[in-house]
Order: C-alpha cells, then structure tokens, then sequence
C-alpha cells in the first residue's frame, strides 16, 4: 500500500491488486508488536546505530545497500505515518518507544494495545483510498507478471469471485505480495502467504537472493488452541518474566543443551528452537509436539503487571497462567531472502520492482524484531516513487498476445477432469509438512536432497493430475492451484539454497554443517534458466557507513 | 492444524448454495479438540472432506482481518473467534449480503469491486 501511495504522489495512475480484501491479507495487519526506527524519541539514537544492531543480527550478508536503506529512511516513514494518524503509542508528548532482542537503544514504537499491524494496515488503507489516482481491486490473485523483450508490461490475474481471467497492462509492476511461511506446516502466516512473490519473480526472470534464510521462531505457541492473538508474543513476557521452558515431563532442559550456546543474540534463539526440537524428538515433547511454557511459580500480582489486559484475553481463551503451562514450539515466521533488488528497488527484470517482505537481503541471515515493517513501510515508498518515474518514461509495450498462456492456462483448469481425486489443498499438506520435516529449523543434506526429490516429483507428476471442483464463483480449489504451483516454485528456491550453504548462519542451521564459514560470507543467489534454478554466489556489499556514536 | 484424533466431534450443517437459490444444509463430522474455532473446523472439511466448500478468511489466528464473517448458530460471529462445540453447529452466510457462493458473501467495498473497474475501463 506504500508503495502504492508513493507511485501515486509522484504522478502515476496506479492499480493496487490484492487476491483478499485490500490491507486485510498478509502480515502486516496481524502484526502486534513494534516498528523499529531511530527516532530518537526516548532516548539519542541514530540510524547508523540501527544499522549497526542489524548487520550484528544478520551475520556479516546483509546488503550493505538495503540495510542503509532500510535504517536512514525508516524514522521519515514512522513520522509520515504519524501525520497520517496511526497513533504511535506516546508519553510526555513524544513517541514512546522500547527495546526489543537485539536493538541497542529503546527504538521500537508500537500502537496500543497490541494494535501495531491493524493500525499500520488502517492508516495506509485510508490514504490509500483518498488518493484518486490509486485503483483498489481486491480479490484478484495475480498468476504471472507478462514480459516481453526483457521488459514487465504487466500481469494476469484470477478474478476469485467470478473464476474470469483479467489482465492488466502496466508500465510498471510491483510485487509486494509478502512473505512464505505458509511453506510450513507449523507457521504464524495468514492464508495468503504462499510465497508467491517469489515465484512470480523467478518465472518472469527475476533473481532470488538468500532463499535459504527463514526466520523460525522458536516459541511460537502450540496449544491450548489461542484465538484472537499473535502466536508469537510469548517472547517478551518469557524474557520479562522468567517463564520456564519445561518438557513434556514438565523438567528443565534448555541447560542440557547448554554447552553449544554461543552466547549471542541468534545463537541464543536458535538454540531454544534446538532444545525444543531434540526434546520432542527424544519422545520427550508436550502433547502438541512443543514443551511447555511455565508462568506458574510467579505471583498472580507480577502477571497482571506485566501482561496488563492480555491476561483477560487469554482467560476467555481458556487459558490461567497462574495454574497452568501452555504448549510452545518452532514456527515459520519470516522470510529475510527474497527477490534481489538494487536500492531503487528494481529486480534484474526492466520495469518490475519488489518491496516489503518480498525483498531479499536487507536483513542478512537473521531478522531484528521490529525491522519488518520498517522495512515494508520503506521499501514499498522506494519501489512506489522509482516505480512511477519509470512508468514516466517508457512507453508501454503491451500486447493482449503475451497474456495468452496464462489466460489459457485458466480456462484449461476449469475444464480439467482431473483422475487422481486429490485436491490441490491436500496436496499443499503435504508440501507443508514435507517443508517442515525436512526444510526447517534445522537441516541437513539428507532430509533437503529427499524434499528436493520429492518436490520434483511432485511437479512433473501429482501437480499435473490434480481434482479441481467445477463450480465458477470462489473456487478455492482453482485459487488453491495457482498458490501451489508458486509453493511449489518458491519451496524448491528454499530448499535448493538450503543444500548450497554448507553451514550454518544465523537462520539457516545445518546439522551436519554446524558451525559459521568464513568463506560462506557471500549471497546466494538464485534464478531460473530454461526452466531450471540455477546457483551463484555474489560478494557481500558491506556496508562502509561508520556508526555516528552518540 | 491437521486430522486430531479423538473421541469427541462436532457436526456442522453447513449452508451450500449459490445466489438466490434456496440451498441445502450438509452435515459434515469432525475430529474436536478443546478451544477449536468455527474456522477451524470449516478448514478441515476443505482438507479432509470436501474442498469445493467456499468460506472467505485470512489470519486463521489474529483475528485481525475481519473477513470471516458468518452465522454461526443464529449468531453473526467471526468464524475464527466462535468457538467450536462437540455438538451440532449450524453456519450459514451473512443474512444482509448477497450470497457469492455457500458462506462466502459479498463483503468487497463496493470501489473495489472488478465490475467498477471493468466500467472504467469501458470493457
Ligand atoms: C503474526 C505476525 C506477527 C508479526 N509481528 C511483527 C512485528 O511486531 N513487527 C515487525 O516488524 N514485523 C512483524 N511481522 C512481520 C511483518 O508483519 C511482515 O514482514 C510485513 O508486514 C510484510 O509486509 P508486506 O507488505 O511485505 O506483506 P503483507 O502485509 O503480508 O501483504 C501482502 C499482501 O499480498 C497479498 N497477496 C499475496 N499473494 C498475492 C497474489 N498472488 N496476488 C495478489 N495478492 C497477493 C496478500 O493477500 C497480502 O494482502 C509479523 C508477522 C506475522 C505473521
Ligand atoms: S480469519 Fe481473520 S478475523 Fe477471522
């Protein structure tokens, strides 16, 4: 929506596609946490300070180019989007503001109470929508962005309510379609992130930087069944607290594992995630194949301090922390690899630009909390503005031809009697688990071959057979189709990257590989060549800025 | 979430039909677990049962997105916040849109809609 916005106030007429409701499908509004930005409200703070606590995180591969960006422009975003009204949370007048992991100063502004994403959603739909320039259409999943002669010159799209084929020509073509933890069986994603920015981006040849980095978080929750809330908002309350990390026999174990501890911020996470994991491998995991979460040995009083109204929220949910532990475990958050732009966000791809969590490298190997949504507010402004001086100065060359495959490719689906009775919902199952056994925390090179191979296998073989219901209006049969083939496209980024990092780095753990590489600081990058994904490697663009000490 | 074993379900009369048309109510069983969602059982029935069920949502957690609306035992509820009983349960669309096809209504602001583009654009 931001860059939607920015493309709009720099003299472009823009068309804003979302396969859900505009601004009610991704991330972004289910976000509860904080926004990271040196705004210099609580206490001095400087972006090159920002910056220097994300390269920390992201382990030596952040571009150098993104993660300026990303820190200098985020404190311009956080101030526009509080001229638009979303309400930071203030005291005393200025915008207060916290610290999350690994930032070192109070930098982190949210909206009360538990508000951030729905307000940061909100505020971009009503600018959105007072901008006459802008054409919001939602339920239009985009299938493939057109090119010819090396240039985007549009897209096609499944018009979900009516099962119709549209195009849309476009000098210009942004993808911000967001993250793919939907990849994972177990993941904080909404329904709509499938990963298909990334695919989109690889068949219109596009590259793909550092597939191989998805954030997991490590105590996600599991159970008892939580509605309303964000699967990842034990953290700060385990750090505030103390909350017990127990196993399935309700022991201590986290000190086990102790020894492998690295002593820094990512090690620390990954760490839980890896005790967590041998645990419930060991037989030893709570019902749900987590550990349990233990805030019962503290006081009522010290709860209701620090949790404030969430303790409400979770007794409607069922849930008494002073008498019981809940279940947590490892969950796909977050993706830091994504499609390769330079810092006018433009991909290899003349006139087709990414922004938001589609991005790639801004973040290196791991992701601070907080530097998502910086990072889509900045981004999406980039694409938005060099988007629109781009539609300035070429002319369209748009021709109705180009969308043909894609507009055939429809109508066969709709008329395809598929043999094998699988559908391709079920079918997401299994890539799911498949994802998540064998792609996810933590790998090695067996599990990632044998995914590898199946993935294949299920692309020349059950992918080609699929039953897909008859009916016109909102099939999600033929909605659920088109975000497989991308998962399927976007799994095989994330798994082949995967196999090629003999190490680990910050998110990417390999159990037969288990230590850093100093000859492994460089970006993988990815991209499609007659049909086949091909590797390279790229030098790091570090970052020469020096840190202004304040 | 994937098949919960277990000796408790719930069965759902599911409303199926299209625009003004009468419709029918299907009955499907599901496996219950404690503190499951409406949403959540509806999704199993497109896993496991029949994927050519039409519901409308998106943050399956959050509760932020705001587009699962239906009737769930008389009630206008947010699928993914009723919770789930092991009993019978009744979910039907929205009573005051017009039906897109079995719960899915139509909830698109009306500027968002592709007919007012295809308008626009004089096809
Ligand atoms: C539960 C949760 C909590 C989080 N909390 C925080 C936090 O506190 N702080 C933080 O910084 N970050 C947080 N993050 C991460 C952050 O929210 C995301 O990285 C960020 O919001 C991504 O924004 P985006 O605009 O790139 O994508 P999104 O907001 O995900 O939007 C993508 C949009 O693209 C649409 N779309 C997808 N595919 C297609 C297609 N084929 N055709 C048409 N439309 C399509 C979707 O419907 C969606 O509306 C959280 C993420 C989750 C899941
Ligand atoms: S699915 Fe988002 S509010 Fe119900």
């Amino acid at each position: 929506m931001y860059a939607a916005i920015a493309a709009a106030r720099n003299g472009s007429s823009v068309l804003l596609l979302d396969k859900s409701l505009v601004g009610r499908g991704g991330a972004t509004i289910m976000a509860q946490m904080t926004v990271a930005a040196a705004i210099s409200h609580q206490e001095p703070d400087h972006w090159t300070l920002h910056l220097a606590d994300t390269k920390e995180a992201g382990r030596d591969i952040c571009d150098g180019v993104l993660s300026e960006i990303l820190c200098e422009d985020a404190p311009k975003r956080i101030h526009e989007m509080d001229q638009w009204g979303a309400h930071w949370a203030r005291e005393e007048g200025h915008i207060k503001q916290v610290v999350a992991p690994g930032h070192s100063r109070s930098r982190c502004c949210y909206v009360d109470f538990l508000n951030t994403g729905p307000a940061v959603a909100g505020t971009l739909r009503r600018q959105v929508s007072k901008m006459e320039t802008i054409k919001r259409l939602s339920n239009v999943a985009v299938t493939d962005v057109l090119v010819h002669d090396g240039q985007a010159v549009g897209a096609v799209g499944l018009d979900v309510i009516e099962g119709e084929v549209v195009t849309f020509e476009a000098k210009a073509v942004i993808l911000a379609a967001g993250g793919l933890t939907k990849l994972y069986s177990r993941n904080s994603a909404s329904t709509n992130m499938a990963g298909e920015a990334y695919a989109l981006a690889l068949w219109a040849g596009a590259e793909l930087i550092d597939m191989e980095f998805v954030q997991f978080f490590p105590i996600a929750h599991l159970a008892p069944r939580l509605v309303g809330m964000d699967p990842i908002m034990w953290d700060p309350f385990r750090y505030k607290l103390g909350g017990r990390l127990l196993n399935g026999n309700f022991e201590e174990f986290i000190h086990l594992y102790g020894g492998s501890d690295a002593g820094k911020y990512t090690a620390v996470r990954d760490l839980a995630s890896y005790a967590i994991l041998k645990e419930v491998e060991a037989g030893r995991g709570s019902p749900h194949g987590g550990v349990y979460l233990d805030f019962s040995h503290l006081p009522e009083a010290e709860l209701r301090g620090a949790f404030g109204p969430v303790i409400d929220r979770l007794l409607a949910n069922g849930i008494d922390l002073t008498k019981m532990p809940i279940e947590v475990g490892p969950t796909a958050h977050y993706q830091m690899g994504g499609v390769r732009v330079n810092g006018r966000m433009e991909t290899s791809v003349n006139g087709l630009y990414a922004a938001g969590e589609a991005v790639g490298g801004a973040n290196g190997a791991n992701r601070l909390s907080g530097n998502a949504i910086s990072e889509a507010l900045v981004f999406g402004e980039r694409a938005g503005r060099f988007a629109a001086e781009q539609a300035r100065h070429v002319t369209s060359a748009w021709n109705a031809r180009l969308a043909a495959p894609a507009v055939d490719q429809v109508r066969t689906l709709q008329e395809h009697k598929g043999k094998s009775g699988v559908h391709p919902v079920t079918l997401q199952s299994e890539l799911k688990d498949l994802m998540w056994e064998n792609a996810g925390p933590f790998r090695t090179a067996d599990k990632l071959t044998m995914s590898l191979a199946r993935i294949n296998e299920i692309q020349r073989h059950d992918f080609t057979d699929l039953a897909i219901s008859r009916e016109r209006q909102f099939n999600l049969d033929l909605q659920d189709w088109f975000e497989l083939r991308a998962m399927l496209t976007t799994a095989k980024a994330v798994v082949t990257a995967a196999l090629a990092r003999t190490e680990s780095r910050g998110a990417h753990q390999r159990l037969d590989f288990p230590d850093s590489d100093a000859s492994f600081v460089k970006n993988q990058v990815l991209q499609l060549k007659n049909g086949r994904l091909t590797v390279g490697w790229t030098p790091v663009v570090q970052s020469q800025v020096k840190v202004v000490e304040i | 979430m994937s098949a919960i074993s277990g000796e408790k379900t719930a069965l759902l009369r599911v409303w199926r039909g299209g625009p003004d048309q009468e419709g029918r109510y299907d009955t499907f069983k599901v496996p219950y677990e404690d503190g499951m969602s409406v949403l959540d059982a509806l999704r199993w029935i497109r896993r496991h049962v029949d994927s050519s069920l039409a519901i409308r949502y998106s943050c399956i957690n959050a509760n932020a997105c705001k587009t699962c609306m239906a009737v769930v035992n008389d009630r206008v509820e947010y699928t993914c916040t009723a919770r789930l009983e092991p009993t019978t349960v009744t979910v039907k669309p929205l009573p005051k849109r017009s039906v897109i096809r079995d719960l899915v209504t139509d909830t698109t602001p009306a500027e968002e809609k592709l007919e007012s583009f295809n308008q626009e654009r004089g096809q």
